[in-house]
């Protein structure tokens, strides 16, 4: 019995390890310059956490199968413990997960420590149940005033816009995100009902959009293409469906899109759309 | 310490109607059985829940006709809808996390045993204590009753997931289904579930400062005890926290206050104020939930594992014919555990708006509650060394125990790390580690438990054939179902999503969540095994007697199942530490607590029998 057990903790355990090992199932190949630091923070953590748990099941099994019961009467080994081995193994834990979590900050810091660089193309996104919307603020980059008062989803006015204000007649607003590549990006995030959340997984990158707050964040695309969006928050029966699509453009092609009029805005979206393609996985 | 000053304080008749006897019972030990009771028919609820979300992930779309029979509302035509889904994804967590998961381990085996291992008669506060367990089980009726009194017909209950985070739950109907009658039911049924929980802490507290029988000092208990006290801890802090957050949230729902609803909210086409259905509110924070929330939610992991700890120690020992390797530290450890597991709940919160600066905070307390637990594991191989192994049914059990929360609990690494929640927070690599570690291998705790315990509590084994074929495919099933999980979270999973058709980066997982529904559909079947040894084994097990492990702990001194004062009107006195196996010269491979001391003892004094008074 002992040995069968250990041989099944150590299958399960190579079965686990490999999972992570062959990489048959992986992140999405990274599109943001924070992502590259990130990834090699996880494969160290990941190193760790793969070793701390192979060694701890070999152990593991190992035990179950030195140990087993014999058909001798000899006794187990009587003893209450040893106080060094305790210091030595809370001490090296201790360094190590605090040392990760020490390590674990920088990229946090990075995104999050800092206002958003002078110079950051800034879009507005406001979400609402099952559907996104992305505020752009046009040519003089400046956003219109908005105003919940002013929200009529019926008139497709989604964000509230306030049309009588000069800095709005420029605005743009769509539920497709379009951001210029190797740019920072400020995002303002707002939530019209309930909890959403930001969740581009080539970006590396969440945030939760909550209703009353509006919470900057920043980070950079290095990539061009068009990538799905999703809401990785519970916001409602719809939730799964609550999709759509970020487009990071070259410069002159995202600086040309921004100046067009309204109409024009909504169909070349529709035309970049289809000419980039979904990553292939 | 107090041995002296209960002696006959609580001694009660045996009563003789079946209502006293068995109902409305006094007794901890029948209070034990019941909350194992309720434990094993909500698992049955919550596994029930578990196949359905399973088989609407894997096969989308597909007619069940039974479902359109069983659920017309939720399975229109026999296919699962996504607000019924939600429903079962909320119901699932609530039931699991409360009726379950702090049931079982606490209420049912702590109550039952804990009296009993420090050589007392019943618990301090007997009355309080059916109190508690009938508060409970009204608490479980109610989040049933949300079932059916759901407020919408396409739903079975509440939509907000176990966290149930405002303002989702806060709006009431006008959020969308499962937002309505289900919704106050859930927050009712979780505010009564606090009063149990809270009664019942109050008991295992008192009850274990006060009630100890001569010679059981505090390091003289079985690590059981001292997990079983520090969860009552956690719960007693902790839970009245989730209560006051629920009785807001319930006044945000009925009476128009805005604790946690903001100003200027526009939902389904309304602005906040223009209708009575909606009316106005301001203020309000939908973070204040979330801090409220997990600051109870947090200490709830602990409550629902640390039994789990103590009834892995005390059988790796028992069966290991072993001390338990560094008592001391083990009781440190629980304790470092329970005490950091109250400052690390923002890290639920990392990526909800906090500030970033209280996010490293709490990301580098969190890997801090890495280094007990990994002492605990190193312990724990530590008594297995140099052993002579048993291997009976909650031997294994244990054993799975330990490799299950190395599993479970090591990618906490990942997780606690702020920068790296950013593309695991809500995926579900999220919900593989914490159903591995709080889900199963606290339920592998409490496997081992029962199987351990059970000819104590009903005079007769449980068959070890059918517990070792149980074990067999549980270990291996939990292992296959969750461990894929943590990739699909790599590729970006995300939780709660009722299907995973819409998005072209998740469709290459398809057979990876196929192979997962298979797998749990198996293990849940096999479940019934184990069902079916319980019940089978009361009336037909083989007879057991007073100590069939050969253990050392005060419940194996007194008959079984014990009597109605627990030993017979003659409280045991205890003279060492509760797992002197294999100790040399000593007769047997086991000395009991209440063996008195030996000559060559008291003269030599090794010095490992905890305090001596």
């Amino acid at each position: 019995m002992g040995r069968a057990l250990a041989v099944i903790i150590w299958i399960l355990t190579l079965g686990s390890v490999s999972l992570f090992f062959v990489k048959q199932w992986w992140f999405p190949t990274a599109i943001s310059s924070h992502a590259a630091a990130l990834d090699r923070q996880f494969l160290i953590t990941i190193i760790v956490v793969g070793i701390s748990f192979a060694a701890a099941q070999v152990a593991l099994g190992y035990m179950v199968w030195k140990y087993r019961e014999r058909p001798t009467n000899d006794r187990a080994v009587y003893t209450h413990g040893s106080n060094r081995l305790e210091v030595i193994w809370t001490i090296v834990t201790a360094v190590i997960f605090i040392g990760l979590a020490v390590m674990g900050q920088s990229v946090w810091a990075s995104l999050h420590f800092s206002k958003a660089p002078a110079g950051s193309f800034q879009v507005e996104v406001v979400a609402q149940q099952f559907q996104w919307n992305f505020h752009y603020a046009g040519n003089d980059g400046v956003f219109g005033r908005t105003d919940p008062n002013l929200i009529d989803d019926s008139a497709l006015n989604f964000i509230g816009l306030d049309e009588t204000d000069p800095n709005a007649k420029d605005d743009q607003t769509h539920s497709v995100i379009a951001i210029p590549v190797n740019r920072p990006v400020e995002l303002i995030l707002r939530s019209k009902d309930v909890i959403h959340n930001f969740w581009v997984p080539q970006l590396r990158f969440k945030q939760d959009l909550v209703p009353g707050m509006a919470i900057r964040v920043h980070f950079t695309a290095n990539q061009t293409g068009k990538y799905e969006l999703a809401c990785a928050e519970l916001c409602g029966q719809l939730h799964f469906k609550m999709k759509s699509y970020m487009l990071v453009l070259p410069e002159a092609e995202h600086q040309a899109l921004m100046a067009l009029p309204q109409e024009q805005f909504q169909s070349r979206i529709t035309e970049l759309l289809a000419k980039y393609p979904l990553p292939t996985y | 310490m107090s041995a002296e000053t209960h002696e006959a304080v609580h001694r009660h008749e045996p009563p003789t109607s079946f209502i006293r006897k068995y109902i409305f019972s006094l007794d901890h030990k029948v209070i034990g059985i019941q909350y194992i009771i309720l434990a094993l028919v909500a698992v049955i609820v919550g596994m029930t829940m578990s196949v359905l979300m399973r088989m609407n992930l894997s096969w989308p779309g597909t007619n069940w006709p039974i479902l359109a029979t069983l659920f017309p509302g939720g399975a229109p035509g026999g296919v699962i809808n996504p607000e019924f889904y939600l429903s079962l994804v909320t119901m699932h967590g609530t039931i699991m996390v409360f009726f379950v998961l702090t049931t079982a381990p606490q209420g049912g085996f702590g109550n039952y045993f804990l009296p009993i291992q420090i050589g007392a008669e019943d618990m301090a506060f007997p009355v309080l204590n059916m109190l508690s367990f009938w508060v409970t089980l009204v608490g479980f009726i109610v989040i049933l009753s949300a079932i059916f009194f759901s407020g919408s017909a396409s739903t079975i209950g509440p939509i907000g997931g176990w966290t149930g985070y405002a303002p989702l739950s806060a709006l009431g109907q006008i959020a969308g289904p499962g937002q309505g009658m289900g919704m106050n039911l859930w927050i009712i049924s979780i505010a009564i579930f606090c009063v149990g929980s809270l009664l019942g802490a109050l008991n295992f507290i008192t009850t274990l400062l006060n009630m100890r029988t001569r010679g059981m000092s505090l390091m003289r208990m079985p690590l059981t005890c001292w997990a079983w006290f520090t969860t009552a801890v956690l719960a007693l802090l902790s839970f009245p926290v989730l209560l006051g957050g629920g009785i807001l949230l319930l006044l945000d729902r009925l009476a128009g206050t805005s604790f946690f609803i903001p100003g200027g909210l526009y939902v389904s086409g309304i602005l906040s104020g223009t209708t009575p259905s909606f009316p106005i509110h301001t203020g309000g924070s939908p973070i204040l939930w979330q801090h409220l929330f997990w600051f109870f939610g947090h200490p709830e992991v602990y409550i629902a594992i640390l039994p789990g700890m103590g009834a892995t120690s005390h059988i790796l020992s028992t069966f290991a014919r072993k001390p338990v390797f560094g008592y001391r530290a083990m009781v440190f450890a629980i304790f470092a555990i329970g005490l950091l597991g109250f400052f690390v709940w923002g890290h639920h919160m990392f990526i909800s708006g906090m500030s970033p600066y209280s996010a490293m905070t709490f990301s580098i307390l969190t890997l801090s509650i890495g280094v007990p637990s990994a002492v605990k594991t190193f312990n724990w191989l530590g008594t297995l060394w140099g052993a002579r192994i048993r291997f009976t049914t909650p031997m294994l059990f244990a054993i799975g125990f330990v490799s299950l929360f190395v599993a479970g609990g090591i990618t906490g690494l990942v997780l606690g790390q702020t920068s790296l929640d950013l593309p695991m927070h809500d995926t579900y690599f999220v919900l593989a580690h914490f159903h591995l570690v709080m889900g199963v291998a606290s339920i592998f705790g409490m496997f081992a438990a029962t199987y351990f315990w059970f000819p104590k509590m009903f005079g007769r084994m449980m068959s070890e054939r059918l517990g070792k074929i149980h074990f067999w495919i549980t270990f291996v099933g939990v292992y296959c179902i969750f461990v894929p999980m943590h990739v699909m979270g790599l590729v970006g999973m995300p939780r709660r999503y009722a299907q995973f058709t819409e998005y072209t980066f998740l469709s290459r997982l398809h057979p990876l969540v196929v192979f997962v529904s298979v797998v749990a559909i198996i293990t849940v079947l096999t479940q019934f095994i184990f069902y079916f040894n319980l019940i089978w084994s009361i009336f037909k097990g083989k007879k057991a007697g007073a100590n069939p492990w050969e253990a050392t702990t005060l419940e194996w001194t007194t008959a079984s199942p014990p009597p109605h004062d627990n030993f017979a009107g003659v409280l045991p006195v205890v003279y060492r530490g509760p797992y002197e196996f294999a100790v040399p010269g000593a007769p047997n491979d086991f000395v009991m607590q209440t063996e008195p001391e030996t000559e060559t003892e008291r003269v030599g004094g090794n010095g490992h029998n905890g305090h001596r008074h």
